[in-house]
């Protein structure tokens, strides 16, 4: 009877995983099923084996480039940004574990990205507790280096939305399906930002600084909550379009009862979208707004209003069996990206304040299945300082695969 | 196998849009002449890794609370006050005040000499008292510093005219300045009465680059250290925020960061504008040319450079006195102030000029019919000049 129940369950579980991995093809290969970016934490391949209770995956990235910074290069560099490993779990029927932890450049980060349980009251009703990633846009949610055709993370996901930037919180998501659409929802109050967003190193406004923090997920820095909020809705046919919002206090105002400083907001609004209504075309987007309520006595190089954002063309060019490759695929891409850390003018001459970057990426990739990218960029940055000074120049070439196992 | 066909020539058309598309696949170096930093030739390995480091500690290192900035501060590193080591703009103008005469205490007023008008989130930043009278000071390029920097004492002397002796109308005085604790007195110093001549900042009032550095330092930052470890908020002294070694290779760095190179020295209408310089007695304070003597920097030694300045105070007339000064000069007195790389000014000013001690210039022309005084007669002889000999003699400055 035991080896019985082994082979049922060994049998179960190669059907899940099976069922999954065939709904992560399905999601790369056919965009127009119902699938929104908020689901990218679950929908990733994951491997079962044995009576084992939990599902593994992760993926891997690594990559070599060789760029020059107005005339001047640093050579030929290899890295390996990230590996990271899932690890999920139903543990009984309707409440699920997934967590989600990454090794940065060898081991020099270490993090846990994700780790949360669900609890499936309704569709329109599941409560999600632990460590999230804040939908704020898409990218933070939707991250793994494997579905994108670039070697690099777009600038403003990762300069402005500090992606992956997750938090120890609670909250509620939920969605509903109605013919062609489904719409969806996302609410949490989560751990959040510090004044490090505008007292660091960088020399302006600069939301990652806050992931500095190595108590913030057992610590809120200032005791008022993030909120972070999205809605998203997507047509089988036409695609999807995402709205989202983070806001709170951001610095210590108050420490044991003694008052040091006013309450100063941060606001982070996000529109994010993704089509694939032209055939054998996707294209993807995001743009950003944070409003971050700066001294007016502080300096003007840390901006009180910052934009960015980006547009991914993928053009699938070839589909077919390739070098014994089943469903093996050649895409063209091409992304524009623009971020303007500072929207404002000087007080002392009226001029415009800079600080932006503007980049042209290039890109060809080969996917052996959807699961997989090997993928060629050419990278043209173009950044202005503070002043509106003559941009620096960068460009490169950037060679990296990227997987799921 | 048409459908395989075209989009191969869609890759290719791709490929080749992306290499014809941009400029350059990859972006050159700019000119060399069209850039003001870089280290000047001839360092040894060691002191281009000592450059280095400077360089890095000048450019990239910004304070944040957490490292010392403040609590009230004018900038956040030194590189943004002289980006690209160029000029800066009014975003980072210093404002001066406390001295109304020569030789009075610096700290006449509450919070004098310098205004630091911004603070760390929680602090207010300090205000300018009621009436007091001020000047600005827009930040300077800090290239070929070394070069003046290695300039002896008596080499400065040789310029001074201070009776107009000559009688050319230009008397030119050295500031002399009592020297700070930290002074290390070198042979290129000739002391009077326990003071040496100043030749940095726009009133000459900073000995050498040691003091200039440490004097950013905190007063422009509110960074003390064991040179000046007076907080200019609390006016009380706290433990060092930067490191010894760090002031070492600013300094370091700033001695021997290179010369601004001339552009187009042998186009005929340059050379043209340099003979008008000379001829409307620019030249007499603004003086081309100087050579440097024996330094511990075999690079800075016996180099001739091209800084057109003298060093030394000049009276400039009712229009450019502040009410303010520092050191031994006459509130109407200002440093000739080098006029190398003057042409590249907007590179590092977002693209204008802001000439003058306080950028109330903005146009090389402005800048000269501003000068006033021992210079009158030079602002005249310009104005006396027909529009083709002008235009030759700002085509020459905007070529330095």
């Amino acid at each position: 009877m035991k080896i019985l129940s082994s082979i049922y369950n060994i049998a179960g579980y190669i059907l899940v995983f099976v069922c999954l991995n065939h709904t992560i093809n399905a999601q790369q290969a056919d965009s127009s099923q119902l699938q929104l970016n908020m689901d990218a934490v679950y929908n990733r391949p994951f491997l079962q084996t044995g009576s084992f209770p939990v599902a593994i995956g992760g993926y891997v990235e690594a990559q070599g480039e060789y760029f020059v910074s107005d005339g001047i290069s640093e050579g030929v560099s290899f890295k390996i940004p990230r590996m990271t490993l899932f690890v999920s779990s139903t543990i009984i029927e309707r409440i699920k574990f997934l967590s989600e932890i990454e090794f940065e450049e060898g081991t020099k980060e270490i993090n846990i990205e994700f780790a949360a349980l669900d609890f499936e009251f309704h569709p329109l009703l599941n409560f999600r507790g632990g460590i999230i990633m804040n939908p704020i846009g898409a990218f933070n949610q939707n991250h793994d280096g494997p579905k994108w055709e670039f070697v690099d993370r777009p600038i403003s996901a990762t300069t402005i939305i500090p992606a992956t930037f997750s938090n120890v919180g609670f909250g509620f998501h939920g969605k509903t399906y109605q013919k062609q659409w489904v719409w969806a929802y996302e609410a949490y109050v989560t751990n959040g930002f510090d004044d490090q967003i505008i007292a660091n190193n960088k020399g302006r406004t600069w939301l990652p600084a806050a992931k500095e923090n190595e108590d913030r997920f057992e610590d809120n820095f200032n005791a008022i909550p993030l909120i972070t909020l999205k809605t998203a809705i997507r047509h089988r046919k036409i695609g999807e379009i995402g709205f989202s919002w983070m806001g709170d206090v951001y610095n210590k105002y108050e420490e044991d009862g003694v008052v040091l400083d006013q309450k100063r907001r941060l606001d982070v609004l996000a529109i994010d979208w993704n089509t694939s209504a032209i055939k054998n075309l996707n294209i993807t987007g995001e743009w950003v707004w944070a409003f971050v309520e700066v001294p007016a006595t502080y300096s003007q190089q840390f901006g009180s209003q910052q934009q960015g954002g980006f547009i991914d063309f993928v053009y699938t060019i070839l589909k077919r069996e390739m070098l014994g490759w089943e469903k093996a695929s050649i895409n063209l891409a091409l992304r524009l990206e623009h971020v303007d850390y500072n929207i404002g003018s000087f007080e002392e001459t009226g001029g415009n304040i800079h600080d932006d970057v503007q980049a042209i990426v290039p890109a060809l990739s080969f996917r052996p299945s959807s699961q997989t990218v090997v993928r060629a960029n050419y990278r043209y940055l173009w950044e202005t300082d503070l002043l509106g000074n003559p941009a620096a120049k960068t460009a490169g070439f950037q060679i990296g695969i990227s997987s799921y196992f | 196998m048409a459908n395989i066909k075209s989009q191969i020539l869609l890759v290719i058309c791709f490929v080749s849009s992306v290499h014809y598309g941009c400029d350059e696949v990859f972006p050159e170096a700019p000119v060399e002449n069209e850039l003001l930093d870089g280290p000047m030739e001839g360092l040894s390995f060691s002191e281009q890794n000592q450059f280095l480091v400077g360089d890095i500690a000048f450019n990239d290192e910004i304070f944040t609370p957490e490292s010392g900035l403040g609590p009230m501060f004018v900038a956040t590193s030194c590189g943004s006050c002289h980006p690209g080591d160029g000029k800066g703009h009014p975003f980072t103008t210093l404002t001066r005040f406390g001295q109304t005469s020569p030789g009075q205490s610096t700290n006449l007023a509450v919070g004098a000499p310098q205004l630091q008008n911004r603070a760390i989130p929680g602090f207010e930043p300090e205000k300018l008292p009621d009436g007091v009278p001020f000047m600005k000071f827009t930040p300077p390029a800090v290239t070929g510093l070394g070069f003046l920097a290695a300039l002896t004492d008596q080499q400065i002397l040789e310029n001074v005219d201070s009776l107009d002796e000559d009688g050319d109308g230009i008397s030119g005085v050295p500031n002399y300045v009592t020297p700070p604790s930290y002074f290390e007195q070198k042979s290129i110093h000739e002391p009077i009465s326990d003071k040496i001549i100043g030749r940095f900042g726009k009133k000459a009032a900073a000995i050498d680059l040691l003091q200039q550095t440490v004097g950013a330092y905190n007063q422009d930052m509110g960074i003390t250290s064991t040179f000046e470890p007076i907080d200019p908020y609390s006016q009380l002294s706290t433990d060092p925020e930067v490191s010894d070694q760090t002031i070492r290779d600013v300094v370091f760095y700033l001695r021997t960061l290179k010369a601004p190179i001339p552009r187009s020295e042998e186009n005929t209408v340059v050379l043209q504008g340099k003979s008008i310089f000379t001829e409307i007695q620019c030249a007499s304070c603004h003086i081309p040319e100087w050579t440097t003597p024996e330094s511990d920097i075999t690079a800075l030694s016996n180099k001739t450079f091209y800084p057109y300045t003298d060093l030394l105070l000049h009276d400039m007339g009712p229009e450019l006195d502040d009410g303010v000064t520092e050191g031994s000069a006459e509130t109407f007195e200002w440093r000739t102030p080098p006029l190398w790389g003057l042409g590249l000014s907007p590179d590092s000013q977002g693209g204008e000029f802001f000439l003058m001690h306080d950028g109330r210039a903005k146009s090389i022309e402005e800048a000269i019919l501003m000068h006033g005084g021992e210079a009158n007669d030079s602002r005249i002889n310009f104005k006396q000049l027909n529009e083709t000999n002008k235009q030759k003699l700002l085509t020459f400055l905007k070529a330095l």
